[in-house]
């Protein structure tokens, strides 16, 4: 049980006091970009990333983590007090958080979401703790193939789970990957899909495309909705806080149903938000009383508030294992990784032992923080809201401006962050899922090295991907989760024609 | 809108194709070409557009939705058009100057705010963000005439 030692050292790096206050700033400043429409979980992050430069990656990842933690606990107060989800992963939240806030249970509401997320959160950090020193053990074995083989183990899992727009996920991934592409080719040192412009020689960087896409999108997409901002009045005593922690114990089979959905969608890139949508279907399945999901039933807010939280902290598993992200946010700090120089994959987990531990151990301490900071702070949070979106709006755009800008202090990724803006809102509105685009553009270089990589090790030959049993595994799966949807497309029709006959 | 835009993405990977096929989209003895990857990412991203495009057609046959009315383009365009100025501005102005400018101006057309309060809190936001990036983080931000005429810049 070495896990125990190293997790000992890094509660001791995560709680020294300079530390323990980047954690508060964090959690603050993640609840606030929580609550505020168009700013986001990812696009947050990628915005205050080139702050961190300067700080030591420790510190850096335990203050941009605590900005997601916050982030997650944040959704869910929009999502109860207004009905609007303030992150997409807290859609699944309004089913019956606002309910209740209508019958006057937004506090029971309330403290229901942020104990389930902490809750889930918890379970996902305790699984990293055991589990990340095997799949470290685990990925020292893995060569160019095998990392290959996760990659398009994490592109198909895309593709085959969003049922019903697989050709727009598609389209949303090439994207990314020809975006990827774009600027010097690492192999043979040739210009790929520049065109000539000077100004496209160092390729895309994914953080413009993030704040664009989520920030400046999803800022059109509420403006659409009018000016009409309503404000209302919260507040949060003592009393509720405890006799809500006194009947949540009665839900946990549904706790713990939703943190496995979660940490497994966490783990398998699927991300919080479908993660939210399925927990929040098994918990109505498994349910005595499942016509009362909807109108306003404080399993309906638990059981997605765990899954999204579970799927948001394992996310990060992959992330540093293998350098394969889980979710958009998760690529952003992986993005923050490779900027402070630490190359994210089992190697991370023997080198960077205090980086690693300090970050794990940083999930326990900043849900703990954070359950307590948003517990206190829903009356702050709420007046938040009662700033006129008038005002608001400019002011988000701004910033997005602002942290698009400062990635690489040039002022030509403002003008592509706007265009990556324009984008983001339109392919909201056809459903094109951005996910997708995000992570094909922060893995696509990486997956056409290890091919290419593969290829030179194999003179050419494919059957690489099956040479070793991890490749091999992988290879097969992906393949299968691609072919998915088609199979169940074609396995409901072949049902539907025998139903008639 | 559907097809233009599935249309657009269908032109998009035409493109990649095209410049992929100019470096060499071959598979060569020693694996693939630099081009080998991008073209076939184009081709798929014409096929996906293409079948998009089709199924479009054919449904908005029976379809009369529109994609955004003329009450939301006219909403977003309030917000968008000095967005696209303020984005403009940023290299002759410096970001502060044109910030300001940015949230004033949507203030006073959204109207509904007092004379006072327009001036107050797009002056207050910029001297926050300045106090912020130059001063705490000691990020510098793009600066125009008017920091260095206050000898900021």
């Amino acid at each position: 049980m070495e896990q125990f030692a190293s997790l000992a050292q890094g509660f001791a790096v995560a709680a020294s006091p300079e530390n323990f206050v980047l954690m508060l700033v964090g959690i603050l400043l993640g609840v606030i970009i929580g609550v505020l429409p168009g700013l986001g979980g990812a696009n947050g992050v990628a915005i205050l990333l080139p702050l961190t430069f300067s700080m030591n990656p420790t510190s850096a990842i335990i203050m941009l983590s605590c900005i997601y933690w916050g982030a997650l606990f944040g959704g869910a107060i929009t999502s109860i007090l207004f009905n609007i989800p303030g992150e997409p992963w807290s859609v699944a939240t309004t089913f019956d958080g606002y309910p209740l806030a209508q019958q006057g249970h937004a506090g029971i509401a309330l403290t229901s979401a942020f104990t389930a997320s902490f809750v889930g959160a918890l379970l996902a950090v305790l699984l990293i703790t055991f589990m990340a020193p095997m799949v470290a053990n685990f990925a020292v074995r893995f060569g160019p193939p095998e990392f290959f083989s996760v990659y398009l183990l994490t592109f198909c899992a895309f593709i085959g789970m969003n049922r019903g727009a697989a050709l727009k996920t598609i389209a949303s991934m090439t994207i990314g990957f020809a975006l990827a592409a774009v600027g010097l080719d690492t192999v043979t040192g040739q210009l790929r899909l520049t065109f000539g412009f000077t100004e496209m020689l160092k390729g895309f960087d994914f953080l413009i495309a993030v704040i664009g896409l989520f920030g400046i999108g999803e800022i059109l997409l509420t403006m659409e909705e009018g000016l009409s901002f309503r404000g209302g009045k919260a507040k949060l005593n003592l009393k509720v806080v405890f006799d809500t922690w006194r009947e949540l114990p009665r839900y946990w089979a549904t706790s713990l149903r939703s943190a496995a959905v979660g940490c497994l969608m966490g783990i398998v890139p699927g991300g919080a938000t479908p993660a939210s949508f399925m927990a929040y279907g098994v918990a109505k399945r498994f349910s005595p009383d499942a016509a009362h999901f909807g109108k306003g039933k404080v399993e309906g807010v638990v059981a997605p508030e765990t899954a999204a939280h579970a799927a948001g902290t394992t996310a990060l598993l992959p992330m540093m294992a293998l350098g394969v992200p889980g979710s958009p946010t998760a690529a952003v700090l992986l993005g923050g990784l490779l900027v402070w120089g630490l190359q994210p994959g089992p190697l991370l987990f023997i080198e960077q032992k205090d980086f690693v531990w300090g970050l794990i151990a940083s999930m326990y301490l900043g849900n703990i923080v954070g359950l307590f900071v948003v517990l206190s702070g829903v009356p702050l949070f709420a007046a938040i809201l009662r700033i006129p979106f008038a005002i608001i709006a400019p002011v988000i755009l701004i910033i997005c401006a602002v942290g698009a800008y400062t990635v690489h202090s040039s002022i030509f990724d403002i003008y592509l962050m706007f265009g990556f803006g324009i984008v983001g809102y339109v392919f909201k509105k056809l459903n094109y899922p951005l996910a997708p685009l995000v992570l094909a553009l922060v893995l696509g270089d990486r997956a056409e090295d290890a091919f290419r990589q593969s290829m030179l090790l194999s003179q050419g030959s494919l059957a690489i991907f099956f040479g070793s049993a991890i490749a091999g595994v992988l290879t097969t799966l992906a393949t299968l989760l691609l072919v998915w949807p088609l199979l169940a497309a074609l396995l409901t029709k072949v049902r539907g024609a025998a139903a008639r006959s | 809108m559907e097809a233009v835009v599935a249309l657009a993405l269908f032109a998009l990977g035409a493109l990649v194709m095209f410049d992929s096929a100019r470096i060499g989209a071959r598979w060569a003895d020693d694996g693939p070409q630099a081009g080998y990857f991008p073209f076939y990412v184009g081709l798929i991203l014409c096929a996906a557009s293409a079948v998009t495009l089709f199924t479009d057609l054919r449904r908005s046959l029976a379809r009369g939705h529109s994609f955004v009315s003329i009450g939301q383009l006219r909403l977003i365009l309030k917000l968008l058009v000095p967005f696209a100025v303020f984005v403009v501005a940023v290299k002759p102005l410096g970001i502060y100057v044109a910030s300001a400018v940015f949230i004033a101006y949507f203030m006073m057309r959204v109207g509904e705010f007092a004379r006072w309060l327009t001036v107050v809190v797009p002056v207050g936001t910029v001297v926050l963000l300045f106090m912020m990036f130059e001063r705490w983080f000691k990020v510098p931000l793009p600066k125009g005439p008017l920091e260095s005429l206050l000898g900021l810049g």
